[in-house]
């Protein structure tokens, strides 16, 4: 059973809140985040998601969940939207909305995908394409609350153009315990230095945190990925317990 | 209560035709998404079983070859989950619970409540309403295949008038209980009984 599960008898409605969109980050070609203004947000636990209500002018309505991928020492809320061509609101959310623009967001939903320094470490991420985003919030919680807990993120992209807030990644690893490696599974700049195929079993026995560290695992991204990462961590010894998982897929459109 | 903001310029992909179909804030998907919040579990046939128990007593235990020979069903049925999606005339075969109520024996249902448990340590709630009067089945094959391991093979839950999540993937066991009380995901904050038409995704919905 998992170690950390909430014993929360008093959950409370989840209400529609009224979201302003205060600034938008180009991530990459494809990926933008959204920084939310919200008032009244109860706050939230890193890795955890919130539902997006867009209302059409003649009273249509579309709902999606997405990641909250700042940390909740911020007073803002960032959502990171990946576009998907054949999607119905991450068009809208990538290429329409602007800053002053208000749609209803409610949440925060999900607790078991959560970390917290409480729960200890070491981390270990793995995460695949936008399946960075509530992994970057338990990132930006770490070095928000100056925890030394030592971190490991495996991020896979397709290019290197691909990766987002890779800066930020690069400045954070800079400064404290936690290491990023970066794979890029189609193409690779030259003199690229980390690696260059998609996750694999091989890559995570040179990568990982020692078994007997006993790491707090979160997987994040494509089904392919999270499928087969958690097999091969299960195979190398690590905790199923330890294991969680979140994926991404056609379905956040 | 007060209008929500209108996204200009935004019009949405509606769904033609089978809107009477779409519960409330789902979008139909052609994908079958996976979602399941640790490593998929792998058990072998021939280590698999599936009991049902009243409160703490096993009532009965069928392994997988006597499961298999128990009458089957087979259902074409709309799925929607939590998380938005919809998946409209999905095909599944397995046994109803009322056939393994029956071939256990028992009458009625022993309690008003149940709690269903599956490896992996999942556990979910349901009323015993909804999984008899051939409203639920524990499901074997998915598109006339052998149901796969992410999707909760070799045997899930299929109790399609909820939320997906409801349907446990992996499931090995029904626990007839007095009282409800919450399973995983309830626990965690998600609705106690999750009836889509009613939008029950979250405690208080």
């Amino acid at each position: 059973m998992p170690e950390t599960k909430a014993s929360t008898s008093t959950h409370e409605r989840l209400i529609w809140r009224v979201a302003e969109v205060a600034k938008i980050v180009d991530e990459t070609p494809r990926v933008k985040s959204l920084v939310l203004d919200v008032p009244g947000w109860p706050g939230h636990r890193p890795g955890q998601h919130v539902d997006v209500r867009l209302t059409a002018e003649d009273g249509y309505q579309a709902q999606r969940s997405y990641s909250v991928a700042s940390e909740p020492e911020n007073t803002r809320l960032m959502l990171t939207v990946e576009l998907i061509e054949e999607g119905e609101v991450s068009p809208y959310l990538t290429s329409d909305v602007r800053p002053g623009d208000k749609f209803e967001l409610r949440g925060p939903i999900g607790g078991y995908f959560v970390w917290t320094v409480a729960i200890g470490g070491p981390l270990f991420l793995v995460a695949g394409g936008s399946g960075i985003a509530p992994l970057m919030s338990m990132l930006r919680y770490r070095a928000a609350v100056k925890s030394t807990i030592p971190a490991l993120l495996l991020y896979s992209s397709r290019t290197f153009e691909d990766i987002i807030y890779r800066e930020e990644l690069d400045q954070m690893a800079a400064r404290d315990g936690l290491t990023v490696v970066y794979t890029l599974t189609r193409r690779q700049p030259s003199g690229w230095s980390g690696g260059a195929r998609r996750i694999d079993r091989s890559m995570l026995a040179s990568v990982s945190p020692s078994v007997t560290a006993r790491p707090r695992i979160f997987i994040c991204g494509p089904t392919s990925l999270v499928e087969s990462t958690a097999e091969s961590l299960l195979e190398l010894g690590y905790e199923r317990n330890f294991i969680k998982t979140e994926r991404f897929g056609p379905t956040g459109a | 209560m007060t209008r929500p903001p209108i996204s200009r310029g935004f019009r949405g992909r509606r769904p033609d035709g089978h809107t009477d179909r779409l519960p409330p804030g789902q979008y139909v998907t052609s994908g079958f998404p996976v979602l399941s919040a640790g490593p998929t579990p792998h058990t072998d046939l021939e280590s698999w079983s599936f009991s049902i128990y009243d409160r703490d007593i096993a009532l009965v235990e069928w392994s997988w070859f006597e499961f298999e020979a128990l009458p089957q069903t087979s259902v074409k049925v709309d799925i929607h989950c939590v998380t938005k999606w919809s998946k409209l005339d999905t095909h599944w075969q397995g046994v109803t619970v009322d056939t393994l109520l029956d071939a256990a024996g028992l009458s009625r249902p022993t309690t008003p409540f149940t709690m269903i448990h599956s490896d992996g340590d999942y556990i979910t709630n349901i009323p015993v309403e909804d999984l008899i009067g051939g409203r639920a089945m524990v499901a074997t094959r998915y598109e006339g295949e052998p149901l796969a391991p992410e999707h909760g093979g070799p045997a899930r839950l299929l109790v399609p008038r909820l939320y997906f999540w409801k349907s446990a993937k992996w499931v090995r066991r029904l626990q007839f209980i007095t009282k409800d009380k919450p399973g995983f995901w309830e626990e965690l904050g998600y609705h106690m009984y999750g009836d889509p038409w009613r939008e029950q995704r979250y405690a208080g919905d």
